[in-house]
């Protein structure tokens, strides 16, 4: 990401939502910035980070949220203004330290969380909806609709903050985040106060019930700004024939899917930016002038259902309102809003014709779709060590023969769970929960349990959580091999640095936290191998398996394929031996494109042999020990570093 | 400031598609930074979630005279599509298509590994060239990574195919205005390579 301190205010710059979120939170003066990668909100701490010299700020890549958060809170309770930014699964991570933070309420420094929600799920193991935890913790809550009101938001929030004394949410979106528009930055501030805390000062949660009190009038008094932030606003007619209710990127695709329908005239937008608390007396003015209602939201019905209870308290002078939305199907419950699933709600609404293209174009464009493209699955890259991970693991588990299971975790190799990883793992739910599962696993023995079990976890995952985990597992002498995918990076969310890297958030070196060294820490067993062995990671997960008795660690150490190609790249050119492959009649059934699955590893129908495409082979060097017939070979490339 | 050339439709949509990898959401951004320099509203949406795993990536360039467009185009509207791989073009044409698109791809298709375990099949070359044409108004099909080997790395393919696009038509700026956003992106070593890609680009529709 680019230094975004150095930016000219005034100039308009093509700034991602993201890069937009950081460059307010630098306009308003933060001082501290922590966060764990995830995305769509990655962006956001590493252009701080970028940022951290030249604005004078902090910023950190925690070793998880919920560290990310208290750091943070920390802070503001020095007076300094604070945030820690996270995607919506670490939210539920912080979420214990949130639901106390709210009664104890933090301190004299704005504290914002930025919560960057993932409809669809685009890269995301859920479409979780993160917004539950302004409701659930009474928390001020912000939904921006674009890159420039993103950035005007967070410099609200942090005064928001500080006026109340306690924590302000800001929900972004995918497309909110990982879009880019023309932004037009402002002034840096010059100073910022000293940190201080006064040490007859608490901040603590007790006595919990009179702090519950205030935590509500805080919550108030945040509506009463709010309200009058210039986050809310309508546009349509005076009396539209249909209120829609809009917040975030759904403002955006409901204006555009009534011009789609041409319906501007008969319906209008009340858009929401200050969503919670409810803006009550905007809300029920507009329910007053109107008889039916569509909401537009992702992910779930927070605003219909609110507003529908409001409705409720007020039915008696509003009379009958048809309310429209996820309840009803008009919209899905599931996946993201666009403006044609808008329009064709409005449309069904409003008895209008819509149509997003001609019927005869339709039919035939999906009939030749469904003929001829087939799909794309994700796959590990080409040289990518899990490929190799996952492959001693299916292997030696094959002769183990007793129906070994593998719990996965969070990373790049949780595709694991698809062709690419041989569909070798049998359990992915969220951060370190591989590790308990195989804990659990691990005490079955007593019951007659008798499949060997594997915990499959990334580098970085292993420190933001599996830690708690390990030491339970050690402890209770849970029996599982542990095996850390330990590719130096954390590599699904781009690269950022974590504790075994030694390397900071801004690129300074660390004190590193090695795997081994924690495994030494806790007496456990451990060695280490590199997956692009594949014969010595067989034997030493094969032995691993065989031992019992208590966690063993084998840590599969390997650069990640795509830094390793930044850093000069792997050391083979990679060629078939058109002889030696026998193709159709070798009898291996094309084992190295039909199992192995690289994408640089493909067979050509016409020739009848294995080839490597060119284009898309890293040299790895790993295919050629698996072609039964020894055709495929490894040519040490001149130029290489090895 | 205001622009100086009207558009070629308004909003100007454009989709550029292909697989991780490929250089998708920096061809969008040079194209984005472009545009916004000549005084449109741009908006870049970009879907890059598990985009180096080999799946397929789109980023939405929408261009408007004055203003701010959501990050989606809507469906079936989209006024072009730029494709980095010929089958990701039919795939974007399913969902964003109309007898009007005009369609640039390279026409290096990258295999799925589905396609490469023998579980699905690649359509044949001449039926995709022939399915997009039936699909589209125009159609480019264009050797963008057999130039940008030639230029010496494959990568290349995307700066090549924005070449091609500043000739076609569809834009309100040429060369020199790719070049000067790609400048802001890349250090001055790599800008040999990225002018003579746009140039090839470009020359390939002369």
């Amino acid at each position: 990401m680019a230094d975004l301190s150095k930016l000219m205010p005034g100039e308009t710059v093509l700034l991602q939502g993201n890069e937009a979120l950081a460059r307010g939170a630098l306009e308003a003066g933060v001082a501290f910035c922590a966060a764990y990668p995830g995305n769509p909100s990655s962006e956001i701490l590493e252009s701080l980070a970028d940022s951290a010299a030249g604005a004078g700020i902090y910023a950190e890549w925690s070793v998880n949220e919920k560290v990310a958060l208290e750091s943070a809170a920390a802070a503001a309770y020095t007076g300094l203004r604070a945030m820690a930014s996270m995607k919506q699964n670490g939210v539920n991570v912080a979420q214990d330290f949130i639901c106390n933070l709210t009664i104890s309420g933090s301190g004299p420094g704005g504290l914002v969380l930025i919560t960057c929600d993932d409809p669809s799920g685009i890269s995301s193991t859920n479409e979780q909806d993160a917004r539950f935890i302004a409701r659930l913790a009474d928390l001020p809550l912000l939904e921006p609709a674009t890159p420039a009101e993103a950035m005007a938001m967070i410099k609200f929030a942090f005064e928001l903050s500080e006026e109340i004394q306690n924590l302000v949410v800001l929900r972004s979106l995918s497309r909110l985040s990982h879009t880019r528009a023309g932004i037009v930055p402002g002034p840096l501030p010059q100073t910022r106060p000293k940190p201080y805390w006064d040490p007859k000062v608490n901040h603590a949660t007790m006595p919990v019930v009179p702090l519950h009190a205030k935590m509500h009038e805080k919550l108030a008094r945040a509506g009463r700004l709010m309200a009058a932030a210039g986050f809310n606003s309508y546009e349509g007619p005076q009396k539209p024939e249909l209120l829609i209710i809009a917040s975030g990127s759904s403002v955006l695709y409901a204006a555009e899917a009534l011009q789609l329908l041409k319906a501007e005239d008969k319906a209008g937008i009340l858009k929401l930016g200050a969503t919670w608390p409810l803006p009550e007396e905007l809300i029920l003015d507009h329910l007053a002038k109107c008889g039916r209602v569509l909401f537009a939201e992702e992910v779930d019905p927070f605003l219909e259902n609110e507003i529908k209870a409001l409705y409720a308290q007020n039915a008696g002078r509003l009379g009958a309102k048809a309310f429209f939305g996820k309840a009803t199907g008009h919209l899905a419950a599931i996946g993201e809003n666009t403006p044609g699933r808008l329009a064709a709600a409005m449309a069904r609404i409003l008895g209008l014709e819509w149509r997003t293209v001609d019927e005869a174009y339709a039919k035939r464009s999906a009939e030749l779709l469904a003929k001829l493209v087939p799909p794309r699955e994700f796959g590990f890259c080409p040289g990518c060590p899990h490929r190799a991970s996952y492959w001693a693991i299916k292997q030696t588990l094959a002769v183990d023969g007793r129906q070994g299971l593998v719990s996965g975790d969070i990373g790049c190799y949780t595709l694991g769970v698809l062709p690419t990883g041989f569909r070798r793992v049998n359990s992915v739910h969220c951060m370190g929960s591989g590790l308990g599962i195989s804990n659990g696993l691990g005490q079955l023995g007593r019951f007659g349990f008798d499949q060997p079990v594997v915990s499959v976890v990334g580098d970085s995952t292993f420190y933001h959580s599996a830690l708690p985990a390990l030491v339970n597992a050690r402890w209770n002498q849970s029996d599982y091999v542990l095996c850390v995918l330990d590719n130096s990076a954390t590599a699904m969310t781009g690269f950022q640095p974590h504790p075994g890297t030694g390397r900071t958030a801004t690129g300074q070196p660390g004190k590193q936290v090695a795997v081994e060294s924690v495994c030494q820490a806790l007496g456990l067993p451990y060695a280490i191998v590199d997956p692009y062995d594949l014969a010595a990671t067989q034997e030493a997960l094969y032995d691993a398996l065989q031992q019992g008795g208590g966690v063993r660690v084998l840590i599969f150490r390997r650069l990640c394929a795509l830094v390793q190609g930044r850093q000069g790249g792997h050391p083979y050119r990679m060629r078939v031996d058109a002889e030696a492959c026998r193709g159709e009649n070798c009898g291996c059934n094309r084992f190295c494109s039909r199992v192995f699955r690289c994408p640089g590893l493909t067979f050509d129908q016409a020739g009848g042999a294995a080839v490597i495409d060119e284009v898309t082979c890293v040299g790895c060097g790993v295919c050629a020990q698996i072609c039964p017939a020894g055709a495929i070979l490894a040519e040490p490339r001149k130029e290489a570093a090895a | 400031m205001n622009p100086a050339a009207k558009l070629y439709a308004e909003p100007l949509d454009i989709i550029i598609t292909g697989v991780g990898g490929q250089g998708n959401v920096l061809a969008s951004q040079v194209l984005g930074r472009a545009l916004l320099k000549l005084g449109y509203g741009v908006t870049v949406g970009e879907t890059f979630g598990l985009s180096q795993r080999g799946g397929a990536v789109m980023s939405m360039v929408r261009v408007v005279s004055q203003g701010v467009m959501g990050p989606l185009v809507p469906e079936n509207r989209a006024t072009a599509i730029l494709s980095l791989e010929p089958l990701e073009a039919l795939r974007v044409l399913g969902a964003y298509g109309h007898p009007q698109v005009v369609v640039l791809t390279n026409d290096r298709p990258l295999m799925p590994v589905n396609v490469i375990a023998g579980a699905n099949r690649y359509p044949d070359m001449a039926d995709l060239q022939a399915v997009l044409a039936e699909l589209s108004s125009r159609l480019y099909w264009l050797p963008a990574t057999d130039v940008a080997l030639e230029l010496g790395n494959p990568i290349l393919a995307n700066v090549v195919m924005l070449g091609a696009l500043a000739a076609s038509g569809l834009l309100p700026l040429g060369l020199p205005e790719l070049e000067a956003a790609l400048a802001e992106m890349f250090p001055p070593a790599k800008m040999e390579a990225n002018r003579q890609a746009l140039a090839r680009g470009a020359a390939l529709l002369a």
